[in-house]
C-alpha cells in the first residue's frame, strides 16, 4: 500500500554538532509534491540527504510501508533518489550519455515501457522539454539547462521517491514554474513522493500540497500549505513580519513587510 | 538535423511531442554515428601504434630492414646471431616496454584525473614518480643488493616500494573523513617536493659513479627493459585493463560531481579505492621498471578526452591508446635523434608529446 514516505527519530551529527535531533516528519503523501522550508542552516538539506541514506544518520525512513534502512545502498537509491543543490559538472559529454551512465550507475537500467534506453532518455528530456539538446555536450550548457538535465536525469531512473535539493536555484522564472508544472504532473501520473527544499514561498504556497517548515532542526509547522505558511509561522522561523493576502483571482500571496 | 523548437516552453503540453518517434530515430542516428566514429578512432591509434612500433624495430644505430626483421621474428636460427640479440634482447622489448608503459601510464593518469576531479592529476605530479626515484636512489647510494638478485631488479624493486606506498598514503588522505579532492592533490604536491628533496640530499651524499647511476635512473629510459620485466607489466595491464573498463560507467557518473554520483547509487569511496588500488599497481610497476616519465601520464588523458570524450567506455582505452603511442613515437626519436646515442627517453616524452598536446587542446572544440 501505498503510505508515502516517513522519517522517524531521525539524527545527524556533523562531528560535534548536532543538526537533527530525534525528528519524526511526514508522511509526504503520494502524488503530491511536499516542500521542506526554512531558512539556511535549519537542516533541510541534511533532513533530505538523511532521507536518501547518504551520510550517516540514525533514524527510520520507510517508503510506502518498506524501511528503506534494509536495503542496499544501490537498491535504496533505486528506489528514493536525491538531487544535490549542485549543478552537474561540466564534463565533456552528451547530454544522451549522460542519462545513459546515470541510467547504468548501479549496473541495473529501469525497465522502458517502450523502446531501448536511448529511447527512454530522449522521453525524459523530453518531459522537461529539452529534448532538442539530447546531442548537445553538458559543457556547452547554460546553468539551468544543466539543472534540467539533473533532474532527467534522475526521473530517468524511474525512483518511488524524488528528493530534490533547491531544484530551482539556477533557473529563470519560466523554468521555476515550467518545472514545478512537470514535476506536479509527473508526481502524480508516476504515483511517487516528491519532496523538494525551497526557498521562495510563493511558489510553495501555490504550487505544493504538504509543507514543512523547520528552524534549527526542529519543526515549526507542517501540513497543507495554507495551514502552515501564515504570519505566525513566518514569525517564528525568519524573524520577518509577513502577510498571506488573496489576490485578485483568489490565490494566496505572501508579502514581506520587514523584519520583525 | 531537425529539432524541436527550442522556444517550446519546458513541458507546457502534456502529450508527447507528436514529432518525437522521429526526432529520436534522428538522435540515434547521429549517438550511432558518434560511437562507430568513437571506435575508428581507437583502430586508427591502434594501427598508429602497431606502426610506431615497426619503427621502432627498423629504425635505429643498426639499419634491419622489414624483410630482416621478419625473418629474425620467424626464424631466429637462420640469422646471424648478432641480428637475432638485437632484434630479440634490444629491440623487441624496448620496442614493447614502450607500448606497456605508455598504456600503463595513459590509464592511471586517466583514472587518477577522473577520481580525483583534478585536470593536474598523474602519477607524476602527485608524487609517484618522485617516489620512485627516492626509492630507486636510496638502492643506488646504499649500493643495496640480495644475492642471486641483479641491482637492477633490487633497484626497481625498492622503487616499487616507495611508490605503492605514496599512493596507498594518497589514498589513506583520501579516506579522511571531510578530505576532499583538493586535499589530496596538495598532499600529493606536497609529495612530490619531499622525494625531491630526499632524492637531491642523497646526490649531494653520494660518490660520483653512484651519482651518474642515479641522475641516470631519473631521467627514465626504456633500456632498462628486459623480458622479464616487460611480461611483469604486461601481466599487470591485461589483469587491470579489464578491472578499470567494468567501472567505467560509475566513474562516467563520477564525473559529473561526487554528491551527485552517490545520489545516483555509486559507492563513491569503494569506486575510488579500486580506481587508486588499479593505479598503483601500474604506474608503480611503470616507473619502477624505466625510471621518471613525466609528461605521459599528465597528457594522454587530455588528448583522450579532446578526442573522444569523457564517455569512460571510450575514454579509458583512449587515453591508454595514446599513452602507448607518445611513449612509441618518444622510444623512435629517443634513439633516433642523435646519430649514435640513445637519449634518455624521459627526456624526449615532452619533447614529442608537447605539439602533440598543443595541437589537440588549443583546438579547442575543434573535434566535438
Amino acid at each position: 500500500m501505498k503510505t508515502g514516505l516517513l522519517a522517524e527519530h531521525i539524527c545527524v551529527h556533523y562531528g560535534r554538532r548536532v543538526v537533527l535531533d530525534d525528528l519524526n516528519v511526514g508522511p509526504f503523501p503520494v502524488g503530491h509534491v511536499s516542500a521542506l522550508l526554512g531558512p539556511n542552516g535549519s537542516g533541510k538539506s541534511t533532513l533530505l540527504r538523511a532521507m536518501a541514506g547518504l551520510g550517516e544518520s540514525r533514524g527510520t525512513i520507510t517508503l510506502d510501508g518498506q524501511d528503506l534502512s534494509r536495503l542496499s545502498f544501490a537498491q535504496r537509491t533505486r528506489r528514493c533518489i536525491y538531487l544535490p543543490q549542485t549543478l552537474p559538472a561540466t564534463v565533456h559529454i552528451q547530454v544522451l550519455e549522460s542519462l545513459l551512465a546515470a541510467q547504468h550507475a548501479t549496473g541495473w537500467t529501469p525497465a522502458q515501457p517502450e523502446g531501448d534506453a536511448v529511447d527512454g532518455a530522449l522521453r525524459m528530456l523530453d518531459v522537461f522539454g529539452i529534448a532538442d539538446l539530447a546531442m548537445r555536450y553538458m559543457d556547452e550548457l547554460s546553468g539551468g539547462q544543466r539543472q534540467l538535465v539533473g533532474l532527467a536525469q534522475a526521473l530517468g531512473r524511474q525512483p518511488d521517491a524524488l528528493l530534490l535539493d533547491e531544484p530551482l536555484s539556477a533557473l529563470d522564472l519560466h523554468h521555476q514554474f515550467a518545472v514545478m508544472e512537470v514535476l506536479r504532473r509527473e508526481t502524480a501520473r508516476r504515483g511517487i513522493v516528491t519532496v523538494m527544499v525551497l526557498h521562495d514561498l510563493n511558489i510553495a504556497v501555490r504550487m505544493t500540497d504538504y509543507d514543512v517548515i523547520l528552524r534549527d532542526g526542529r519543526i515549526i509547522a507542517a501540513g497543507p500549505p495554507r495551514d502552515v505558511i501564515t504570519p505566525d509561522t513566518l514569525r517564528a522561523t525568519y524573524d520577518i513580519t509577513a502577510r498571506v493576502e488573496t489576490c485578485s483571482r483568489g490565490l494566496p500571496h505572501v508579502m514581506v513587510d520587514g523584519l520583525s | 538535423m531537425r529539432v524541436p523548437d527550442q522556444s517550446r516552453p519546458a513541458a507546457s503540453s502534456s502529450s508527447p511531442v507528436p514529432d518525437l518517434s522521429d526526432y529520436a530515430r534522428q538522435v540515434r542516428q547521429t549517438y550511432r554515428a558518434l560511437l562507430r566514429r568513437r571506435i575508428g578512432i581507437l583502430g586508427v591509434m591502434g594501427a598508429l601504434i602497431a606502426g610506431s612500433v615497426l619503427l621502432d624495430f627498423c629504425l635505429g644505430p643498426s639499419g634491419l630492414s622489414p624483410s630482416a626483421l621478419v625473418r629474425t621474428l620467424l626464424h631466429p636460427h637462420d640469422v646471424s646471431a648478432g641480428q637475432s640479440v638485437i632484434v630479440w634482447q634490444i629491440r623487441l622489448p624496448y620496442a614493447l616496454m614502450a607500448v606497456c608503459v605508455g598504456a600503463a601510464l595513459g590509464l592511471a593518469g586517466a583514472e587518477m584525473q577522473t577520481v580525483l576531479a583534478n585536470p593536474l592529476a598523474s602519477p607524476f605530479t602527485l608524487g609517484v614518480s618522485a617516489a620512485a626515484a627516492f626509492g630507486a636512489s636510496l638502492a643506488i647510494i646504499m649500493g643495496w643488493g640480495i644475492p642471486g638478485v641483479s641491482d637492477a631488479w633490487v633497484v626497481s624493486a625498492d622503487a616499487f616500494v616507495f611508490a605503492i606506498g605514496s599512493v596507498l598514503m594518497l589514498d589513506m588522505v583520501s579516506r579522511r573523513r571531510g578530505a576532499g579532492t583538493g586535499t589530496v592533490v596538495l598532499f600529493g604536491i606536497a609529495l612530490v617536493f619531499a622525494f625531491h628533496a630526499l632524492v637531491s640530499l642523497l646526490q649531494f651524499v653520494a660518490n660520483e659513479d653512484a651519482l651518474q647511476d642515479l641522475v641516470f635512473w631519473t631521467m627514465g629510459s626504456l633500456t632498462r627493459a628486459t623480458w622479464p620485466k616487460l611480461d611483469l607489466l604486461a601481466a599487470a595491464c591485461v589483469v587491470v585493463t579489464p578491472l578499470s573498463f567494468r567501472a567505467a560507467w560509475k566513474l562516467t557518473v563520477l564525473r559529473m560531481g561526487e554528491e551527485r554520483a552517490a545520489s545516483l547509487g555509486v559507492d563513491v569511496p569503494r569506486v575510488r579505492r579500486g580506481a587508486l588500488l588499479r593505479v598503483s599497481i601500474l604506474s608503480a610497476l611503470a616507473v619502477s621498471f624505466v625510471g621518471t616519465i613525466g609528461f605521459v601520464g599528465l597528457v594522454a588523458p587530455h588528448i583522450a578526452r579532446r578526442l573522444l570524450g569523457e564517455d569512460h567506455r571510450f575514454y579509458l582505452p583512449g587515453s591508454m591508446l595514446v599513452g602507448a603511442l607518445v611513449m612509441s613515437l618518444s622510444s623512435v626519436a629517443a634513439r633516433n635523434l642523435l646519430p649514435g646515442v640513445v637519449i634518455p627517453t624521459g627526456i624526449v616524452t615532452a619533447l614529442v608529446g608537447i605539439p602533440f598536446f598543443l595541437a589537440i587542446v588549443l583546438r579547442r572544440r575543434g573535434l566535438s
